[in-house]
């Protein structure tokens, strides 16, 4: 809401200096946010003046343009020119070349004088131009920045004004005035008024209020207007759609007359273009008092005005000249001839004041809440009328609105106002509160005396009456928002200060610190980072395509993804199934910002939708849902396990004096998932996988020791790296970090540690090359039985002296008891017995 | 008769001038000896089978027996002076070859490369971890939940009217089919809901985690960023409670000079509610109050709506963005540096924020 000051003076008590910054000083206290300041001044300076033309010599020019070489006074004939400086004329008239053709010898307009600045830090000085010496401008309102027409100079005349030549032009076209601009919270559709801002002012400085709606003379009741009927059969939530309308009627108007500049100025810094000057009155009307109203061409308008709501297929050409499809819950004005209006949101354009207007019908309704924001977001079609009725109007000042635009469509447009008027509707009932006498107090921890309590909520124009225990509270008409005894309490604590509010410590129970989980992602992570990998955010808006390539099922099949209804870009407008799609646009990014050498990784949800997909209906809000009901939200959230993934792209180091960097290759993607497993203190099982999106022979699967899968790594797919432009070979796993987690065990039991010696035995097996390592390191293990304390993988070989279709593999094992030194005969019994596991299982020879 | 060259004659063991000559010359030539290999020739010429003194020694056994003893004692010591020369001088050289091998392998340690690449955490992680402490350190708890989200989580169960404006005004996400009432959380507050129905009272928790609205990403906006709200439910707590935590946390995160404001403002799940600004000493272009955050008391239908009497309970919440705090706490000019994963933008940052 833009706040002219000088209107805002004539119901507040705003000190003469006072600037925009002053005022949103004063406001932010009471809650309005400040947002800008519109000042004219700070672009805009003089001299600016009222000048007269008295000559103008056309002057045809090569280009085919006609120029005006004028002569124009800037100071009442026979008095001195005041001002001095470069260009000034001390004779009082200047010479001023002019390209515009819409003014003749003797009309008045604006000039800006040598000196002046314009809005674009525009300098006016006097210059050579067209063979004379142009001092000066004459403007056009654009040029003052007041105004798009730009067709020609502002004709004083022609908007109705004979000022003095050489009086301050400024100050006539308002622009000494500034607005101060402040955001309304939506519970305040109040404050969408001058009348409500100056309510608040007030408050905020301690001072007094004049309200707008008391200077108005309406008349206690109407009859005998144009006949109009409040027809709703389907109130939304119960509630008529309308439960007011007044019409006014006002004969014999000159809608062409030209608006008063100062309330074309006072529109213009509240944001609003005069259009013509009944919808600048509504338009005026409304911002003072908050009430939207509308004008009708009452010899447009045949038979009674019906409010009721749309039927199917019905239709309306609405002001902006669109046809609209209406839906049945539209609520309209309409006529005989059908819709005039969708109310509370846009008029037709049938119906519509023109220039030649004479006879004017106001309305002044008061619509449903609810009923108005539907249409509104159905149209989409926002307007300052459906932003008030969205927020709530005041029921009551609907006829003092339509007497205000009477009022001035009588004394601005020479109309004459019919006394007979329509006031059709019921009042809604008062909202009363119960408020205890120290409930504010608890609940604010401001000690608040009696005093305080009652003219607070005076102050904000509730009627309090005290009963036994406190106060039954009247809200006023224009404050739907005071509905419970806390809304009271804040109301005090507003007006009485949010600064008085002191600070006290409450001491929460013992806690007990960060869930095993929190500490196991914690941990994770910071592992991660660690072991030298870069944590990164990414977006979980991704494309089909990248679901459907990186979020695949164990079993290979894309898995179901949500779509989301309204996404930034239609690209990637489903969410992730997996981490990866995310992390390779990072590393893309990366690598355009010439990084090459990258190892990144995320922790975050995927979403992982189900068989049940939310709930085709929601509980009121208010009360607690049965458990049944609520067990049905919870199910209906889709699964998002946490998972993480990493991308390693280029060399594992920066190149360096006496250094050489490692190429990243698939194990290192191993390594990191098998480094996730150590942190956590959970074996990750290796084997042979297929993943689409990884190299078909160089991708490993992880799993628990209970066969659950965890994820993949290792080494991309080539064609995806080269459709994506990254390096060769890079690398990448993804598992779910929830599952990990959950496999740890929740206590570690401790193993026994023998001090006896060590034996160590090495033995090579040759197996058919397709059997895993891990396989054959596993039967080693199991045939081996309890003496072996460790057996590891060191050297793998296939090649001459291998038979073709075979490898050899080197294994190191490591045998020791728990209570005696072992013999040779007994090392070497346990290494037989791993090795006849592993013939046996896999036909492995010892070499 | 006097022989004095090794070789050249062999001296009698008797002849102590003789032997001491050779003792001298010994000793001389192992002082003169400058390294090892040359000390080695000088112990083979000194002390080997056909050196003086080691011929001279042979010597001994065809002397008579009564001049035995003497020339005995001669020789062992000055063999012995020989030896103990040669064992001090070969330490000395050994020492001074050490020492000289150790300058030789000197380096400089400043062209060391890095071997081994270093990490980084997201400095909006690390930020959240810190936050999660401080309240962590007070008793509370932290509590997590979906992004997405039932929308009577998000709106109706936070007192979010069906077709009131604020309900617009989050810029909602919205998942497909809109009939299953799905969408992205637009604050953490459904979180504080999940507390409140499945936690024991009182509550004391936070709620961190990222959150989304239809926001195009600029400099100062972005569709996906993080939020903290606290939520504590207990039986007497009013907005002094609310002010005194605030400003307790406040100053573990920024110091205790710490201030910070509550202004009025709306939030249908707050009653009363407040906008919150801290005191910012530091700001780029002067001292000023930085817009932080909002809070509020628990509106009594979002405790109704729990199951939670609010007759009985009442309760206070606040919440803040993550990205925020961030940007002034750590001087962030532009909020893409924290979404686009550039590898400079966390690495600056460590481990640490």
């Amino acid at each position: 809401m833009r706040i002219p000051l000088s209107w805002l003076r004539e119901f507040a008590q705003v000190p003469a200096g006072a600037t925009a910054e002053d005022v949103m000083a004063e406001l932010v206290k009471v809650g309005f946010e400040e947002e800008a300041v519109h000042r004219p001044t700070d672009t805009l300076q003089g001299p600016i003046v009222v000048g007269q033309v008295l000559s103008i010599v056309k002057e045809p020019q090569t280009n085919g343009k006609t120029i005006n070489w004028c002569q124009v006074r800037v100071v009442p004939e026979g008095q001195q020119q005041s001002l001095t400086g470069d260009g000034i004329d001390p004779s009082g008239v200047q010479g001023i070349i002019c390209g515009a053709h819409n003014f003749v010898e003797g009309d008045k307009v604006v000039v800006t004088l040598p000196g002046a600045v314009l809005p674009g830090d525009f300098h006016i000085s006097a210059r050579k131009t067209y063979g004379h010496l142009s001092a000066g401008m004459i403007a056009s309102v654009r040029e003052l920045g007041i105004g798009e027409d730009h067709d020609g100079i502002l004709v004083l005349s022609r908007i109705g004004l004979d000022p003095e030549i050489g009086a301050d032009a400024m100050e006539l076209l308002g622009l000494y005035d500034q607005a101060a601009e402040i955001n309304v919270t939506p519970d305040r559709g109040y404050a969408f008024s001058i009348r409500g801002v100056a309510r608040e002012y007030a408050h905020a400085t301690g001072t007094s209020f004049t309200d707008p709606a008391s200077k108005v003379q309406a008349p206690v009741a109407l009859a005998g207007g144009y006949p109009v009927k409040l027809n709703d059969d389907a109130p939304i939530y119960g509630k008529p759609g309308c439960d007011r309308f007044v019409a006014r009627t006002v004969r014999g108007v000159d809608a062409t007359r030209p608006t008063p500049l100062w309330m074309v100025s006072r529109l213009r810094l509240a944001g609003i273009r005069s259009i013509s000057l009944p919808v600048d009155i509504s338009n005026y009307v409304m911002l003072e008092l908050g009430q939207p109203t509308h004008c009708y061409d009452l010899d447009k308008l045949s038979g009674d005005i019906v409010v009721r709501r749309a039927v199917a297929g019905e239709r309306i050409t609405t002001l902006d000249e669109k046809v609209r499809a209406l839906d049945v819950e539209d609520l309209l004005i309409t006529d005989g001839s059908g819709a005039i209006g969708i109310a509370g949101v846009m008029g037709g354009a049938a119906t519509e004041v023109s220039d030649s207007t004479s006879n004017v019908l106001v309305e002044a309704a008061h619509f449903d809440e609810v009923s108005i924001g539907r249409s509104r977001r159905r149209h989409k079609l926002p307007s300052e009328a459906s932003k008030r009725f969205e927020r709530g109007v005041d029921w009551h000042v609907a006829g003092t609105a339509a007497q205000r635009v009477v009022d001035l469509l009588v004394e601005l447009a020479g109309g004459t106002a019919d006394e007979a008027g329509t006031d059709v509707g019921t009042a809604p009932g008062t909202v009363t509160v119960e408020l205890p006498a120290a409930f504010a107090s608890e609940r604010i921890g401001i000690d608040f005396t009696e005093e305080q309590v009652v003219t607070s909520l005076e102050d904000l124009g509730a009627v309090v009456v005290k009963n036994d225990g406190g106060y039954t509270v009247t809200a006023p008409s224009w404050r739907n928002d005071l509905e419970t005894k806390e809304d009271l309490s804040e109301e005090i604590a507003r007006l009485v200060g949010y600064d008085q509010i002191p600070a006290s410590l409450p001491v929460a129970p013992p806690g007990r610190g960060l869930t095993r989980t929190q500490q196991q992602r914690r941990r994770l992570v910071q592992a991660l980072a660690d072991s030298g990998l870069t944590e990164v955010l990414a977006y979980p808006f991704v494309s089909k395509a990248a679901n459907d390539t990186f979020g695949v099922s164990t079993e290979g099949t894309p898995r179901k993804a949500l779509k989301l209804a309204n996404p930034i870009s239609e690209e990637q407008g489903y969410l992730r199934t997996s981490i990866l799609p995310g992390l390779i646009e990072v590393a893309k990014r990366n690598h355009s910002r010439g990084f090459r050498d990258l190892a990144l990784f995320e922790a975050g949800l995927v979403f992982l939708p189900g068989d049940t997909l939310g709930t085709a209906s929601i509980p009121p809000l208010g009360i607690k849902p049965s458990d049944e009901v609520l067990d049905g939200l919870y199910d209906g959230v889709p699964d998002q396990p946490l998972y993480v993934a990493a991308v390693l792209t280029g060399h594992d180091s920066p190149a360096a004096a006496g250094h050489t960097p490692r190429a990243w290759d698939w194990a290192d993607a191993l390594d990191i998932a098998r480094t996730a497993g150590d942190v956590l203190g959970v074996e990750i099982v290796v084997s042979q996988g297929q993943h689409q999106a990884f190299h078909p022979g160089r991708a490993a699967q992880l799993a628990l020791r209970t066969g659950e899968v965890l994820g993949y790594a290792g080494e991309l797919h080539p064609k995806l790296l080269a459709a994506h432009d990254m390096p060769a070979r890079s690398v990448a796993l993804e598992f779910n970090a929830d599952a990990l987690f959950e496999a740890a065990a929740d206590v570690i039991v401790a193993r026994h540690i023998s001090t006896y010696p060590v034996a160590t035995q090495d033995v090579a097996l040759v197996v058919p090359q397709e059997v895993p390592a891990e396989e054959v390191l596993a039967a080693l293990r199991e045939g081996a039985g309890e003496l072996l304390e460790d057996v590891a993988l060191f050297d793998v070989y296939a090649g001459k002296g291998i038979e073709d279709g075979k490898k050899s593999l080197a294994f190191s094992l490591r045998f020791r008891a728990a209570d005696r030194t072992l013999t040779a005969d007994e090392a070497s019994a346990a290494r037989e017995g791993a090795v006849a596991v592993a013939h046996e299982r896999f036909g492995a020879v010892q070499r | 008769m006097t022989e004095t060259l090794p070789g050249a004659g062999v001296p009698n063991p008797l002849d102590e001038a003789a032997i001491t000559a050779a003792v001298d010359q010994a000793v001389a030539a192992i002082a003169a000896a400058s390294t090892l290999d040359e000390l080695k020739a000088v112990r083979l010429a000194h002390t080997g089978e056909k050196s003086a003194l080691s011929l001279a020694n042979r010597e001994i056994g065809g002397l008579p027996k009564d001049q035995k003893a003497a020339a005995g004692k001669l020789m062992g010591s000055s063999r012995g002076r020989v030896n103990k020369a040669l064992a001090d001088r070969t330490a000395q050289l050994e020492a001074e070859n050490d020492a000289r091998i150790l300058v030789e392998e000197t380096v400089d340690v400043t062209a060391a490369p890095r071997r081994r690449r270093a990490g980084a955490r997201h400095p909006l992680s690390t930020l959240q971890e810190r936050v999660a402490d401080i309240f962590v350190g007070m008793g509370w708890e932290i509590a997590e939940g979906p992004e997405v989200e039932s929308e009577w989580f998000n709106f109706d169960a936070l007192n979010f009217k069906p077709d009131h404006p604020a309900r617009e005004m989050q810029d909602t996400f919205f998942v497909e089919p809109p009939e299953a009432h799905l969408l992205m959380r637009t604050h953490t507050s459904p979180v504080q809901v999940r507390s409140m129905l499945e936690r024991e009272l009182p509550i004391y928790v936070l709620c961190p985690g990222k959150v989304f609205r239809t926001d195009e990403l600029d400099a100062t906006h972005t569709p996906v960023f993080h939020q903290f709200e606290g939520l504590a439910i207990d039986k007497t707590l009013s907005m002094a409670d609310l002010r005194g935590t605030l400003e307790h946390f406040a100053r573990q995160m920024f110091g205790d000079e710490a201030q910070i404001r509550l202004r009025p403002n709306y939030f249908p799940f707050t009653e009363p509610s407040a906008e919150l600004d801290i005191w910012h000493p530091g700001a780029k272009g002067g001292p000023s109050w930085i817009e932080w955050g909002g809070c509020g008391m628990v509106n009594p239908n979002v405790l109704r709506a729990a199951g939670i009497d609010p007759e009985i309970y009442s309760g206070f919440a606040f919440g803040m963005g993550i990205e925020r705090t961030l940007m002034f706490r750590n001087e962030v000019g532009d909020m893409r540096d924290m979404i686009e994963g550039d590898v400079r933008f966390s690495e600056h940052f460590g481990m640490e924020i």
